[in-house]
């Protein structure tokens, strides 16, 4: 039998475990049924939360405003939060000032566009060659709404699920690109994304961009078909963050730290594409994202299909969790962030983009988390947006890490980064 | 008084019923009473309605923050139910500062004498918060005093009573409140390491 002998090293060790336990177990963290909880659902269900000691009660939320406000006043630890959000509430855009910060993000991609059939009939009609090309798309698009300003018809409503949204970003952008004035071309609302289907079929939208599964949704039921994903608007864009207050962060780090390894653990097993099936199961079986797993299998095995009638694609960069350092918080996708917040009037105040971004965006405890794992994390906190139309590779603590490409359809946004290009790769 | 248009938001048929005569009692006029939240967006485009009162839980809230955005629909006062399984996590919520967002963008003096079935519950939650926040201050006060007890302690070789007893002496003897006599003490203690 192996002696045990208890030595000065055992206590150093003990005391360091002793040290590090997060002081707050029992967590509430909140989130909205769409696809991309999934590194929170597979924490908690597949036991990388109590791995490292915590005690997590993931709660179904109604609104993005209800994870906000119950996030900043203390009732939930924190949550699933749409990336411009934790932004949104530390430049007080919001009404309630209450600095927030993320130090993960929780995936990249995951929108598309879809429009009803009649919209989708009529740009097809203005364009033959390619509905499905961002481009094209929306020049057709422009077309129509200038022949609809002739004829006096009514303004396209477009929907998108929260004013600080990437899907709102998103949107903006790609009707900007032809000219379109998202403010005055057409008329662009507020819906909660598991109310987007009936939306578009009762006609009181003609488009939206949102997560999935709800354009899969709207396709299968032949609702409506999708013009474009978020792939095709912005390869590897930023979706959704880990979003908890600053006053949180410092008041409880080890916590912050274990939540933040727990979800790296996460991301990691949701990579692997043979655990994307049980994940679909996880999701939806357990009433997670209470959808028919059938409309997940963009999720599940990236493919995806425009219309009902049209072939089935592969788009394996649809949803992306943790490749392409996937879960690092790029300071320039929350640059990009406050550029389109100042672009559309939402931040009027003069700051400091590159300043701001540092205060929310948290790299430093990423890389904390990430260390404790042994996991490689980039050496740079911003990478060029825009500048990548190809796989690439940026240094790391431990090599290279290899990563997708982020180009824009219309090639935008590389000189908006290049103005900050401190430690900028 | 402007007799104001109200819409009201919930599925909760009692609560908005009671809501809704309280309201129309004080002379306003509720102009819509919807259970759900399915058109909300178009609803309020065609109603124009001066205050919006809604379900905390309806997933319609995100349809209304729209009006936040700098240079769109003028931006209109809402009032939140709270869900009845959902009230403890709501008074927690209310009592750490979203109350103000409650009454977003009116005037107290003006709601207060209007709105008053649909605004107790907001006033007493300020009230809580007023207390939480007084212990707050409270709590960081005794912190400063144990820090300025340790000092003297340190410096006098004192025991924690006679520090204390020092410190109450001096205050009392400079007709100040013991707080703030510590908070000099301490702050002194800074400057000088």
């Amino acid at each position: 039998m192996a002696e045990f002998r208890i030595t000065h090293g055992t206590f150093t060790v003990m005391a360091q475990l002793v040290k590090n336990l997060p002081e707050k177990e029992f967590l509430n963290l909140g989130f909205i049924a769409l696809t991309d909880c999934a590194p929170l659902v597979i924490a908690k269900e597949k036991g990388f939360f109590s791995e490292e000691g915590l005690s997590v009660a993931l709660r179904s939320e109604s609104s993005w405003a209800n994870i906000r406000d119950k996030v900043s006043a203390g009732v939930l630890d924190g949550g699933h939060m749409l990336a411009p959000m934790p932004i949104a509430a530390s430049l007080n855009l919001d009404g309630l000032n209450t600095p927030m910060l993320s130090s993960l993000s929780l995936g990249l991609g995951g929108n598309a566009i879809t429009v009803s059939l009649a919209l989708y009939n009529q740009l097809l009609a203005l364009n033959s060659q390619n509905a499905n090309d961002p481009l094209s798309s929306v020049l057709a698009l422009k077309t129509l709404i200038k022949q609809n300003q002739r004829n006096g018809n009514r303004l396209l409503t477009f929907a998108h699920v929260f004013p600080f949204s990437c899907h709102n970003y998103l949107l903006r952008y790609w009707l900007a690109s032809a000219g379109i004035d998202p403010d005055r071309d057409v008329r662009l609302v507020v819906i909660p994304p598991h109310l987007m289907v009936n939306a578009l079929a009762t006609e009181q939208i003609d488009g939206f961009c949102v997560g999935e599964p709800w354009n899969s949704q709207a396709i299968t039921q032949g609702i409506g078909a999708a013009l474009i994903t978020s792939v095709d608007i912005w390869h590897n864009s930023p979706e959704k963050v880990l979003g908890v207050t600053c006053a949180w962060a410092e008041q409880y780090p080890h916590t912050h730290q274990a939540l933040l390894r727990a979800l790296l653990k996460s991301a990691r097993w949701l990579e692997q594409k043979e655990n994307r099936a049980e994940a679909c199961a996880l999701l939806t079986e357990k009433g997670y994202v209470p959808v028919d797993p059938s409309v997940l299998r963009v999720f599940e095995c990236g493919e995806f299909q425009y219309g009902i009638d049209k072939p089935v694609v592969q788009l394996p960069d649809f949803n992306v969790f943790y490749r392409y350092a996937a879960t690092f918080p790029w300071l320039s996708h929350a640059e990009w962030i406050i550029s389109q917040m100042q672009r559309w009037g939402h931040l009027q105040a003069e700051v400091n983009a590159t300043e701001v971004a540092a205060k929310i965006y948290r790299p430093d405890l990423y890389r904390l988390a990430a260390q404790a794992l042994n996991l490689p994390c980039p050496l740079f906190d911003r990478k060029i947006e825009g500048a990548h139309p190809q796989a690439w590779n940026t240094e790391s603590d431990s090599g290279l890490i290899v990563m997708g490409s982020d180009i824009f359809f219309d090639q935008g946004s590389v000189e908006l980064a290049q103005l900050n290009l401190g430690g900028c790769r | 008084m402007a007799k104001l248009n109200i819409l009201l938001v919930d599925n909760d048929y009692g609560r908005s019923a009671l809501v809704k005569v309280a309201l129309e009692d004080a002379g306003h006029r509720v102009i819509a009473k919807l259970n759900d939240d399915a058109n909300l967006s178009n609803n309020v485009l065609a109603l124009q309605p001066d205050i919006i009162i809604i379900d905390m839980d309806a997933p319609g809230r995100d349809t209304l923050e729209q009006m936040r955005e700098i240079n769109r629909d003028q931006a209109k006062p809402i009032i939140l139910f709270s869900a009845p399984n959902d009230k403890g996590f709501m008074q927690e919520a209310i009592r750490a500062g979203v109350s103000a967002y409650m009454l977003d963008g009116l005037n107290h003096a003006h709601i207060m004498p209007i709105v008053e079935v649909a605004i107790a519950r907001f006033r007493e939650f300020q009230a809580l918060r007023k207390e939480l926040d007084d212990t707050k201050s409270k709590l960081a006060d005794r912190k400063v005093i144990e820090k300025a007890k340790g000092l003297i302690m340190t410096r006098k070789g004192l025991d924690e009573e006679d520090a204390y007893q020092l410190l109450r002496k001096n205050a009392m003897s400079q007709n100040k409140r013991l707080i703030d006599v510590a908070r000099v003490l301490v702050s002194v203690e800074d400057l000088l390491g």
